[in-house]
């Protein structure tokens, strides 16, 4: 079983002033939702740059050797056909095929990574913290460990200005 | 407190003299060391063009951010500004090549008693006459809105009223649709038709891309040099994060235009259109290849990551290869009609003179970088530009 605590803001200045003295008590936050992207977020949350460019570089790459080593083989093996006297092995005109094989591959790989990494997708339930999350609420969530006190953690959060600090459990 | 005025030591302007005197010396070795005339008015043509063009990407890079009102431009502006400065000076040089002799002995249209079929039916446009009234419209509108953009700028920074900023944006948009014509125009009066019997409809667009790609390859440059000698503080990663992918993105943009006007002409084969390509393949085939290296696989592979463009030590080198690479693009348009493929080479008067014309460039550049401050404070979108974060 895991618990966590929410929490929320209504102005996302207090929000980035509030992370900031949170932080500075020693309590980790683990995400923020918000009803839109707050410059200086990232930073404030400490995370780390995503690793979607990666997988788009890896897929596209693949897309790219694909797209090209098929009409390599269909024109020189499969079914060589002569187009103008042009070699089998026409390497300009397999380019536009290899390039948008390669772009292709790239955004398919993207969209399910980041589908996949974030359980994200048809039929995957949806959670809700907080109905105003999608209005005008900006709402932060604390992990915590099972036999963490959540007391100093509910503190904190006080302190810092935070709202509707609330105890929740997942099963 | 950061230094806003630039001061040019001695020291540099003599290496920059130095270097226009290497020009000035292969030039003479040219004319007299029995290379043929044709090769070194060609070259001259070449290295005029290529730096006409930087310095008219440099205008380009300011009047374009300012009609699009991005504020994060506003920090290097300065940079584009100075580089503008050498339009005049290539436009002088420019007139000046054709007046004295550079026309007939590189362009076989102006031959006009020995014209075949076809170059008769080009008569009303390539004749002499038409040709030097289109040179003095484009580099006189040139230099007129380059003057006049850089005086508004000055004026905006002195007495911070915003009419000057609105008066530099009926200027910008002024000169983005002149511009948007004219580089296309005199692409085909000062570089295709040397090859007069062949034409490409891209080839504008071309020239242009590969203008964009130098052009803002050299702005880098600048940028880097001047941080080097303490300046430009106020510039930082976040505004060489922006001109890195100008950089990568053009180069892209260029290898695509190239890439579509070498797939049409080579699927299509049409004698009169694959004739541009058989010479270049012919004569020039290392130059062919390396040519697409380095300015498309080189930048495109190394400036890829964010973290590339971020860090001069990837993007300096990159943008010196791509700076090289796109002298060898104009080689490739220029020589072999100019010259032809036997009688071109690579030797003293290719280097010479290119080393001399960017001791020009870079002596008008930094001149005209003395001449302001180096920050535009009091360009209203000066703060934000400080501000400013790229995220990808």
């Amino acid at each position: 079983m895991n618990k966590y605590i929410t929490a929320y803001y209504n102005d996302e200045e207090d929000l980035l002033k509030g992370l900031k003295q949170i932080k500075s008590k020693g309590v980790e936050v683990a995400d923020v939702l918000s009803p839109f992207p707050v410059h200086g977020l990232d930073k404030a949350l400490g995370m780390k740059r995503s690793r979607l460019t990666r997988v788009a570089f890896t897929g596209g790459a693949i897309g790219a050797m694909i797209g090209f080593g098929f009409q390599a083989w269909v024109f020189t093996q499969a079914y060589p056909l002569n187009f103008g006297g042009k070699p089998f092995l026409a390497v300009p005109s397999f380019i536009p095929v290899t390039f948008e094989m390669a772009v292709l591959f790239a955004a398919f790989s993207m969209v399910f990574a980041f589908l996949i990494h974030n359980k994200l997708g048809p039929g995957a339930a949806a959670v809700i913290h907080d109905e105003r999350i999608t209005d005008d609420r900006f709402l932060l969530v604390v992990k915590v460990a099972d036999d963490e006190n959540t007391h100093t953690i509910e503190e904190v959060l006080n302190e810092a200005g935070a709202h509707g600090i609330t105890l929740k459990k997942k099963n | 407190m950061e230094n806003l005025t630039f001061t040019l030591k001695k020291k540099t302007v003599t290496i920059f003299l130095i270097m226009i005197a290497v020009g000035v010396l292969s030039l003479a070795f040219g004319f007299f060391g029995g290379i043929e005339g044709k090769r070194v008015a060609a070259n001259l043509l070449l290295n005029i063009y290529y730096f006409l063009s930087m310095g008219l990407i440099g205008l380009f890079f300011v009047t374009v951010h300012t009609i699009a009102e991005s504020g994060w431009q506003t920090s290097v502006q300065r940079v584009g500004e100075a580089m503008s400065m050498f339009i005049p000076v290539g436009g002088i040089l420019l007139v000046l090549f054709f007046v004295l002799g550079g026309l007939h002995s590189i362009y076989p249209w102006t031959h006009s008693d020995h014209l075949d079929a076809i170059l008769l039916k080009k008569v009303a446009y390539l004749n002499e006459p038409f040709f030097y009234i289109r040179l003095v419209v484009f580099l006189g509108v040139w230099v007129l809105l380059a003057y006049y953009v850089r005086k508004t700028s000055l004026a905006l920074d002195v007495k911070g009223d915003l009419k000057y900023f609105s008066k530099m944006r009926t200027l910008s948009a002024i000169f983005i649709v002149t511009y948007a014509i004219t580089s296309v125009v005199s692409s085909w009066d000062w570089l295709m038709s040397l090859d007069p019997h062949w034409f490409s409809t891209l080839y504008g667009w071309y020239v242009f891309s590969s203008m964009l790609a130098s052009g803002f390859a050299m702005l880098i440059l600048i940028l880097y040099l001047l941080k080097r000698m303490g300046y430009m503080q106020h510039v930082n990663d976040e505004h060489m994060h922006d001109l890195g992918k100008y950089l990568f993105g053009f180069s892209i943009f260029w290898a695509y235009l190239w890439f579509s006007q070498y797939m049409l002409i080579w699927y299509a084969n049409i004698p009169e259109e694959t004739v541009y390509f058989y010479v270049r393949h012919k004569y020039f085939s290392d130059v062919f290849y390396i040519n697409l290296i380095l300015n498309f696989v080189v930048p495109f592979l190394l400036l890829m990551t964010r973290k590339s463009k971020r860090i001069f030590g990837m993007l300096v080198p990159v943008s010196i290869i791509v700076i090289i690479g796109h002298w060898f693009d104009l080689y490739m348009m220029i020589m072999p009609g100019a010259v032809g493929g036997e009688a071109s080479g690579f030797g003293i008067v290719e280097i010479g003179l290119t080393i001399g014309f960017l001791g020009l460039f870079g002596l008008i550049t930094f001149r005209a970088l003395t001449k302001a401050p180096l920050a535009p404070k009091n360009h209203p979108y000066f703060k934000e530009s400080l501000d400013y974060h790229t995220h990808y």
